[in-house]
This record gives structure tokens, sequence and C-alpha cells, in this order.
């Protein structure tokens, strides 16, 4: 075990994963000679050479779509590209092909490829370089997502999504990278983290807070905050994937505080939270003594100026009180 | 206004000077005469090859004015030649990558007719288990790696075959065909840009068939001589008579040689003719029946039948025997197709991700009916239990029967002027 930033662990992972498989190659934007635009792939070009990481021009729906017919033919890219909102110009190889090819040729082939890319606000870099995407992805049948928030995740994630025969979309955080936290090192053994199962990082028993990406790091302070002034017992899951889903986990916890919260980066309609409302409505109504409280980022493109920004996307006081609020009327 | 900008589109006022066989032929071939005749086994293997994919499209074409097959329906019929003198050129590990006009690329490459008529009717049997269509065909124990419905779509994704040949260290090449109209998205600068940059054995053909979709080149592309699109990558160009088999086969070799061999992607323009319409609900008002009658007269399947018969390689009976049998396996295609079954209900939720022994959180979730469940469980559930079965067992033994008569097919469009397909909405097909 070893305390790294988020950021080394997900380097480690590529440096092991590229280490252990020769079919394991990277793609991206500046992420060799540069060192990546954060520094998640330093030293790797130095390591592993030209071949095997490799940069490209700017091109990413090309990237990405070259990384499907490589996923296709025998090997196993991961693509970096440098934000979530440049993924928008990969849209078509992204849903159009890495999500619907082994689909549409009838099980024919398999797309082990993987995607990264950071998200999320906090770093005033304004309308298209901030966003949340989660939902948009999480949208696409034939996609897995992972949207890990702890270093130990993004390192034990993505070893399991460059292992995994399926597309996978992988957020990381441009908050989270300068995070630090215990990891598995190599004397542990090899440290993955599998897909669909959420990890419960406060048990509780008042009301349950459902946190994605950065958002499980402020469901958790925000439960402090619940514990310490409000006397509520709040448990917070992480999912950690959103497909797939663990949506046994959050069931249980509902079942068990009869109250949820769900808290997230991105923006309200079509959201992760109104999509995890209706599951957890459908499959636990008699459970609930409170309509399901959802906290999003505001509904509006993400502004450059500081205050504006730092109000566009929840931190812990709304958490709370959509907390309080479900338990108001008990 | 914008009428200083404005094109024409009425039938007759548009330029059309580049879209005549002649104006064409002339660049073409310019390396000195015809192309060698290849061995008599092979050249009648071309010949019989190119008869059964028409046959096959022609009776497609009919089906599809009986209903037995749905969607769109692109035929290639006037590009066979493009076609199988392309797939003759690769070796049997090589890779080949179309678009969503590729009945005959998988055709040339092996697949049984059967299986891309059953594909055709949505049945079980066919190369893409009746999940694609006529758009999507598959085949990779051919190494036929697919039909592609996104117009440019499939340019990085061949892109990505040389990238996996280059770090596999084999020396399969890519070949991959696209229409007139890709070579306008981004994709094609994109992709002709990294495969030079990472010199990747990649062959890419661009079928200029004259129009994309009803645009004709000349009003879609500012440079007509697409072999110089790639030029400004590092794509050098080099052109092919696309109604001739012999020329096309030998243009082919010699870029796929330069591909593997000197790691030097290269772009085929292969100058050819749809015959029939962007897919069959096309009225065709932007040519005139007199531009399609003059390429008709260079019909590639009529021209190496005649060569052949010149050369005293096949006889005139000989040629209608090779014919008579293309009919033949189109008939049992037909057979094959209206047998094999419709793809299962439970299976609908088939092939959407590889699952292994992973944790089994929820992939896919259905809200088709009261009882939200993982689509991934509907294997395992009882028929009964599947959520539209009533609809399921209506349509199955509702069109394939061929009851639907469609009001217009492609013959009556050609003679009426008529708008095929009625009550079919066209909107959003695009075209190459």
């Amino acid at each position: 075990m070893a305390v790294m930033r988020y950021r080394e662990a997900l380097n480690q992972a590529l440096r092991e994963e590229l280490t252990r498989d020769e079919r394991v190659f990277l793609m991206g934007e500046d992420i060799g000679v540069f060192n990546g635009a954060y520094k998640v792939t330093a030293g790797l070009l130095d390591e592993f050479g030209e071949q095997r990481v490799r940069d490209t021009p700017i091109s990413e729906n090309t990237i990405v779509g070259m990384g499907v017919g490589a996923a296709m033919t025998g090997t196993r890219p991961v693509v970096e590209l440098m934000t979530v909102n440049f993924s928008l110009l990969a849209m078509d190889q992204i849903v159009n092909h890495a999500a619907h090819i082994r689909y549409m040729f009838g099980g024919q082939v398999a797309v082990p490829l993987v995607v990264r890319m950071p998200q999320g606000a906090g770093h005033q870099l304004g309308p298209t370089h901030s966003h949340s995407f989660e939902a948009l992805y999480l949208h696409v049948p034939g996609l897995l997502v992972a949207v890990p928030s702890t270093p130990a995740d993004a390192k034990g994630l993505l070893k399991s999504a460059i292992r995994d025969d399926n597309p996978v979309i992988f957020i990381e955080h441009e908050y989270l990278y300068g995070q630090r936290g215990d990891v598995p090192d190599a004397d542990d053994g090899d440290h993955l983290v599998p897909f669909g199962k959420a990890a419960v990082r406060r048990e509780g028993s008042d009301v349950t807070l459902v946190g994605i990406s950065r958002m499980a790091l402020t469901a958790s302070r925000a439960a402090d905050v619940l514990a310490e002034q409000h006397d509520v017992s709040a448990e917070v899951i992480d999912p950690r994937t959103l497909r797939p889903l663990d949506l046994d986990t959050i069931l249980a916890s509902v079942r068990k505080t009869n109250r949820c919260v769900i808290v997230e980066e991105g923006w309200p309609h079509g959201g992760v939270g109104a999509n995890l409302a209706a599951l957890i409505q459908e499959q636990a109504f008699d459970w609930l003594d409170a309509p399901v409280g959802r906290v999003t980022g505001a509904d509006v493109p993400m502004p450059y100026s500081k205050p504006l920004e730092q109000i566009a996307f929840p931190h812990e006081p709304q958490v709370v009180d959509a907390a309080l609020a479900t338990l108001r009327d008990v | 206004m914008t009428a200083a900008v404005s094109r024409p589109a009425s039938r007759g006022k548009v330029k059309r000077m580049a879209t005549t066989p002649a104006a064409r032929r002339g660049r073409s071939g310019a390396e000195g005469g015809a192309a060698a005749l290849p061995e008599p086994d092979a050249a009648r293997e071309w010949l019989a090859t190119m008869q059964l994919i028409r046959r096959f499209e022609e009776r497609a074409g009919e089906l599809y004015a009986k209903a037995k097959i749905g969607g769109f329906l692109h035929l290639a019929i006037g590009e066979e030649a493009t076609i199988v003198g392309a797939a003759r050129a690769l070796r049997e590990r090589d890779y080949l990558i179309s678009t969503y006009r590729s009945h005959g690329h998988a055709i040339a490459r092996g697949t049984p007719p059967e299986a891309v008529m059953a594909e055709l009717f949505g049945k079980e049997g066919g190369c893409s288990r009746g999940r694609g269509g006529s758009m999507h065909m598959f085949d990779l124990e051919r190494r036929f790696m697919g039909g592609y419905g996104i117009v440019g779509g499939n340019l990085p994704i061949a892109a990505g075959f040389g990238l996996s040949a280059d770090l596999l260290r084999t020396d399969d090449a890519t070949l991959c065909m696209f229409g007139d109209g890709a070579s306008n998205q981004g994709t094609f600068g994109e992709t002709m840009n990294l495969a030079a940059l990472w010199r990747l054995p990649v062959v890419f053909m661009v079928t200029n068939n004259q129009f994309g979709m009803g645009t004709a080149l000349e009003r879609h592309s500012a440079v007509t001589d697409l072999q110089r699109k790639g030029e400004g990558f590092g794509v050098p160009g080099v052109e092919c008579d696309g109604m001739d088999v012999a020329d096309t086969y030998r243009v082919v070799c010699d870029a796929l040689k330069r591909a593997r061999e000197e790691r030097q992607p290269v772009l085929i323009e292969a100058i050819t003719y749809r015959f029939r319409g962007h897919s069959m609900a096309d009225p065709e008002e932007y040519r005139t029946r007199e531009q399609v009658a003059e390429w008709r007269r260079r019909d590639p399947i009529a021209l190496w039948a005649a060569r052949l018969v010149e050369e005293g390689v096949l006889d005139e009976d000989a040629v209608e025997e090779l014919d008579r049998a293309a009919v033949a396996k189109v008939d049992e295609a037909v057979a094959f197709a209206d047998s094999s079954p419709f793809p299962a209900p439970e299976s609908l939720y088939d092939d959407i991700y590889v699952l292994g022994d992973q944790l089994r959180g929820w992939y896919s979730v259905d809200e088709r009916g009261p009882e939200p469940h993982r689509g991934e469980h509907e294997r395992e559930m009882p028929a009964d239990a599947i959520p539209g079965r009533e609809i399921y067992d209506r349509h199955a033994s509702g069109p394939h029967e061929g009851t639907e008569e469609r009001p217009a097919d492609e013959a009556q469009a050609e003679d009426e002027d008529a708008t095929a397909g009625e009550g079919r909405n066209h909107d959003g097909e695009r075209g190459g």
C-alpha cells in the first residue's frame, strides 16, 4: 500500500497493464513527449516507446475510430481524450461504432477499447472544457461507464477496463487528479476493482446519499455535517460504474434508510439522478418515506467567472439540505 | 436572396460534364492499353462473380418491392467490376471494409449469398444474424469487416486495422472502400493524415459513382479528381477504370503491394457509375436518362464477357451458362432466406456486451413492460414473460410472406417517374 495521487494511480495502472499485455497500447493528443495534458501518462513514452505510446494529431473522431478498428483486430487500445467536451467530436465513433459494432454484426467481434477523459467544473475553464457527461454515455447500450472517485478505484477500475472485452468510457475528474489516497501497489498483488460493484463509503441508517464521480466525496463530506450538526446518520454509496450499475446495493440501502438523495455534477434533465430515481421508485416504491431527492449541476453551460461557476455545481451544504428535506415530514 | 451562389437544381440545368464515361475514360488506362487477362479460370470466376452479384441485387430489388426486405436497399448495379476487381486483389488474410452499399462486397469475399439474402430478410441465418440488415453486412471469417451506415465512419476503423497489423507485426493489408460523398467528411482528411503519418498498410479506394446520393460530383466536391484529394495529406492517388475488372484488379494489386511492402498508403479512385437509383426510393431527378444510357453502354459485365469471348476464353454459350448458374444460386439464396427463422424474441439483448465471468450488475434495463428487469436476463425468462410477445408473433408471420406489395418498385419509378416506397420516410438518408 502506498499513498499517491489519483493521476499517479492511473499512471501505475497504465504502466502495469502495458507491462502485462503487449497488445495494450496508448493513443492520444500530447500523451507522449508532453507527458499528457494532466500528466497521467508521464514517463510512459520513455518506458514503452513510440509504438505503444502514440502521440496523435488533433483528430478526436479518427483517433477513437482507429481505436475501434484496432480493438476489432486483436489489440487493446487505450485512447486518451483531453477533456470530456472533446469527446463530443468523437460521438460518431463512440456511439455509432464502438457501442454498436458487436450487436449490429451479430456478435462476431468484440471492441475491447478504453476511452479515457477527464471531466468536471471548478477550474474556470468555461463552457467548452468543464462539463460532466456521464449521463450521455450511460444512455448508450453497448458502452460501459466508469466514474472513479478515489485513487485506489482509479487504478483498480482502469486495470479492469483494459482487461474487459467491451468498450469502456472511463471518466476521470480534473479536480480529483491531485487528490491523494491509499493505493495498493505491486506488493499487494494485482489490484483490480470489478465493474458493477458499488462502494459503501459510510454506513448509515437515516438516508442514503448516492454520489457520482467527484460528488461521492462531496456526499461523504455532507454526511459528516449531517452527523455532527443534525444527528442524522447518512449512508454514502459510490456506484463507481454506471454501466453495469450495482443497483442491488443501492436498493438494499434504500430499503434500510427509506430515503435517498442522488448527487451529481451534470445537468438535471435526463441526468444520472433522473434515471436512478426512476429505477429506485420502480423497484423500491413501498420502502420510500419521501420522494427521491436530487442535487445536480445547474441547468446552464458552465460559466467562467469564479463565483458563478462555484454556484453552478453542487457543494455539501446543498446536499445536507436535500437530505434534511427527505426527513422533514417524518 | 442567395441567387448569386445557388446552384440550379432542376433537371437539365445541372452541369454534368465530368460524369460521362468518355470524359473520364481518357485518363484511366493511360499507363498503356488494356490490363492483361488473368488465367482463364480466374477470368471466368470474375465474370461468374460479377454475374452473381448482378443477379442477386436484381432479385433483391424485386423482393424489396414485395416488402420481403425492409429498410433501405442500396444496390451497386453497375459497380460490379470495381467490387470484384478490388476483392480479387486481396490476400485471404487481408481486410476489406466497405459502406452501406456492400451486398456485393460480402459475396465477392466469399460470404454465401444465402447468408447475405437472409440478412436482407432480417433472419437469424443472415451474416449479421438479422441485426444489421442491408447496410451492415459482416463476415469475420472471410475478413469482410463490414458495411457501415455512417458515411465516412469506416475510414478511421480501416486505419485501426492497419494499426493492429503494425503492432502485431503481421503483413495483413487493409482495403477501405467508400463513396465519392465520403471524401467530403472530416474523417477522410483525418484518416489520410494519420495513415500516412504512421505509415499504415491501408489502401483507400473511393468508388466514384458520380453521385453522393442525388448530388452530382461537381456539385459536392471542389476537386473532382478525387484521387488528388489525398495528396496534401501524404497519400498519393491513382485512378482505375471501375468498369473494367482487370484494370481495377491491376491498380489495386499495385496499391496493396505499396501499402504492404513500402508502408505507403494509396488512394485509388475507381471511376464507375451506379445504374440504379441511390436507394430503391429514388426518382432520379438529378440525372438524365441519356446519361444513364450512355454509362450502361459500358456495363462492366457485358464488357468483360465480350472481351473473354473476343480473346477466346469463353464462347457465348458459356457466358449464358454462367449467368444461368448465377440465377440458380440466387434462387437457392432466396429459398434459404425464406426458410431461415426470424431471430427469437428472447435474443433481443444478445451480443450487446461480452459477458464472461464479470459481476452481474445491471447492464441493460428493460422498461417495456410493467416489471422492469435486466435485459440480459431475457434468455432465462419464460417465453410468455418476454415483453411484446404478441407484437413479435404478429410481425413474424406478417410482411415476410410477401403479401404487402409496395406501391411502386424501381422499374415503375423509372418508367413512370414515380416516387417509390410511398409511405416510407426516407429523410436522413445520405450517400457516397
